[in-house]
């Protein structure tokens, strides 16, 4: 049996197609191509001198050993936020999955975080973490750490990846929740009646029936982590000490839209469009074939 | 009801004739307090005449009201007037078709304008080699040192005898940890206070071309031994727990505020912020520096923002603009402004009719950011304007936290600063051929 759809006319689904093709044009394909064309241009901030550079501004920027640097730090907080993220959320729904009275309430408190701005999310763990009055430095303190995101890397990093992952947790869990209600019952209870235990069941039954949301939930993060995270950087460690939380993406912001250098910076977001792209064909290509459907 | 529609068709009538007035767009970055200042004063020019009507539109931070600036200016739609930090004024001149300089919108709209009567130290900064003046200096403060006098009296200091020298500072340190104070010296705006006064205030270059006053094509020159030194020195103290780093930008404003820390070096417009919230007797005293060093102390360099005229306007709209700016430039004004903020007087008539009237006594302390500045100036210690100085900042910024952090050696920090703070000076050099 024949499953697709016939048009009888040639121009209609264009016409369906149309509004989605139109935002997707405008908002991705054209600030894209602009994005391109200003990688190889320098320019006033004011404009007035525009001026082909070629590849001048890639060059200037491979040069860069704190450039190169970045891309370690870019690698260790987006691998570190996304299987935090992930895992910590996963633990969350299926601890909430299997509460029966006050649902609801659990659900909205787990999802609240996600209708914070990274800005605001980024302070609230600065005033928590501010050495000596803030709450958890104060714990901190107690058991002898002497907590300093200012001039400890380790700090930083940490405390950058626990804003990041706290943001996002709410979207994984959501996510997460409606993967578990929708495996049906019966599968579990009879792995159950043949004797599994309940961490077998986990891992032998949800999980892989969950790997569809996984799978879809890892690219977000990832992308989530590659660009969406330059508000919570700014609000917390500016990229400091010395360079050591500036990802690549906070460059990429603090260079266009601090120090007003469009040309550096669009070529920036062009490197960082084309490592995204290249990750998230490689997830499709090689993590998805895991993915049971 | 007849009545109640005449007087209906008479305020329409009224409400016409205001909207013929000419509109003047300001954008500022006055948040809070300062805030109110800006509006105070627009609303004072406005009902002091008829024809034009300035506008003030809080824009965000100092960076971000640039941001939006650009924006609007490519498409057309920039304000009249623009507030500009000073790390953006060496951008800003080099902006040519984005601006109108200040000196030709007065001449133009034919307002008694003497370019001597603003002080020399301040005025000086946004004024062209050629004489002429680009921006309108707003509102402009400098470094100064702030110290707490319960926490002097505390720890067996004379509260009324501030450290004068490095030395003396180390020394009042060490007395004020012992007596259990656990941040003795804090300051804010690492690059402005530590580096770009200090070298002022010794009267040594910052960056060559007279850090970058007569011309873009500057080198960055704060690794001399003396640079060295005094990071060396603060690194010590960072070591014994002296000196506490706080953060960059203003973030250690907070900890002086609060009481965490008891002597700061930072921006003389604390001093309203200090005086609204601290719960302590405080004080200000000069920049320290260090005795032994030929012609210190000279004077510092002002930080704050001054206002840029922006290009594409109609003729009338200038004539408002230079009207405002006579209007900010009249003696009781400007002494008002000086008085209610603690930035400092924009002309030299507003600080003598201040003088005058008794605020420096009533007020001890607020005239030490001002005798600082009023002094004759050096080709070195005019002031330093470079291009890409918002990342010069930053670049000092992330090297001097690795001496902090005592990951890096003061000397190696201030020259990888220089290097690759030159590389951003060639950059500047390259867009704006």
């Amino acid at each position: 049996m024949e499953k697709r759809v016939r048009f009888k006319s040639r121009w209609l689904p264009w016409v369906l197609v149309a509004p989605q093709l139109a935002i997707t044009l405008i908002f991705f394909y054209w600030p894209a191509a602009q994005a391109l064309l200003q990688s190889v241009m320098m320019d006033a901030p004011f404009g007035g001198s525009l001026e082909f550079v070629g590849l001048d501004n890639f060059r200037q920027l491979f040069n860069d050993p704190d450039y190169l640097a970045s891309f370690r730090t870019t690698a260790i907080f987006s691998i570190l936020v996304a299987v935090c993220g992930l895992s910590i959320s996963l633990l969350l729904a299926v601890m909430a999955n299997r509460v029966v009275r006050g649902e609801r309430f659990y659900k909205t408190l787990l999802i609240w975080p996600y209708a914070v701005a990274p800005v605001v999310a980024g302070v609230l763990w600065v005033f928590m973490f501010a050495s000596p009055m803030g709450v958890i430095a104060f714990w901190l303190q107690a058991i002898g750490i002497n907590w300093n995101h200012l001039l400890n890397s380790n700090h930083a990093m940490t405390l950058i990846i626990i804003a990041a992952v706290w943001k996002q947790i709410s979207y994984n869990f959501l996510f997460f929740l409606a993967g578990l209600q929708s495996i049906p019952k019966s599968l579990i209870e009879a792995a159950a009646i043949d004797g599994a235990s309940p961490w077998r069941r986990f891992w032998t039954i949800v999980f892989p029936l969950l790997s569809p949301t996984t799978f879809f939930l890892l690219v977000i993060n990832v992308v989530y982590s590659f660009f969406d995270t330059f508000g919570i950087i700014d609000a917390t460690t500016k990229g400091g000490p010395g360079k050591d939380t500036s990802i690549l993406v906070y460059k990429v912001y603090y260079d266009g839209f601090k120090a007003m250098d469009m040309g550096g910076s669009a070529a920036q977001s062009v490197i960082l469009m084309a490592i995204v792209v290249t990750l998230t064909v490689i997830q499709f290509r090689f993590v998805e074939k895991k993915v049971q459907y | 009801m007849r009545h109640k529609f005449a007087a209906a068709v008479f305020a329409g009538l009224f409400s016409m004739g205001a909207s013929a007035q000419v509109e003047i767009q300001w954008w500022h970055s006055m948040g809070g307090a300062l805030g109110e200042w800006v509006n105070d004063l627009a609303k004072d020019f406005n009902a002091s005449q008829s024809e034009y009507k300035i506008v003030p539109t809080f824009k965000g931070t100092y960076d971000e009201s640039m941001t939006a600036a650009i924006a609007a200016f490519r498409s057309g739609n920039a304000p009249h007037i623009l507030q500009v930090f000073e790390v953006g004024t060496a951008t800003m001149m080099a902006s040519k078709g984005a601006i109108v300089p200040v000196g030709k919108v007065m001449a133009d709209a034919g307002v008694k304008f003497d370019p001597a009567a603003y002080v020399p130290a301040v005025a000086g900064y946004y004024t062209a080699p050629n004489g002429q003046m680009l921006s309108f200096p707003f509102n402009s403060s400098t470094t100064v040192f702030h110290y707490n006098k319960d926490a002097f009296k505390a720890a067996g200091l004379d509260p009324e005898a501030p450290p004068k020298t490095w030395i003396e500072v180390t020394q009042a340190a060490a007395k004020l940890k012992a007596s259990g104070h656990a941040c003795p010296f804090t300051t804010s705006w690492i690059s402005w206070t530590q580096l770009e006064s200090f070298s002022a205030w010794h009267n040594v270059e910052f960056a060559t071309k007279g850090n970058g006053m007569r011309g873009i094509d500057a080198r960055l020159t704060f690794n001399t031994p003396l640079h060295v030194r005094h990071i060396e020195n603060l690194a010590n103290m960072a070591k014994q727990g002296l000196f506490v780093y706080k953060g960059r930008a203003n973030a250690a404003d907070a900890t002086f505020v609060s009481g965490e820390c008891a002597m700061a070096t930072g921006s003389s417009a604390l001093y309203g912020n200090v005086k609204r919230n601290a719960k302590f007797a405080s004080g200000i005293s000069t920049l320290p520096y260090y005795p032994d060093v030929e012609g210190a102390p000279q004077n510092t360099v002002i930080g704050g923002a001054s206002l840029w005229v922006m290009s594409g306007k109609k003729a009338t709209d200038y004539k408002g603009v230079g009207q405002f700016f006579a209007f900010l430039s009249r003696p009781e004004e400007a002494a008002k402004s000086h008085q209610r903020t603690g930035y400092l007087p924009v002309t030299i008539a507003s600080y003598e009719l201040t003088e005058k009237s008794g605020f420096y006594k009533q007020n001890p302390g607020t005239d030490v950011s001002v005798t600082q500045m009023i002094r004759k100036t050096t080709d070195k210690s005019r002031g330093i304007r470079l291009g890409n100085f918002v990342q010069i900042r930053t670049i000092i910024d992330e090297e001097l936290e690795q001496v902090w952090a005592g990951k890096k050696s003061p000397k190696e920090a201030l020259d990888t600063a220089v290097k690759r703070g030159n590389e951003q000076l060639d950059r500047f050099l390259k867009a704006n051929k």
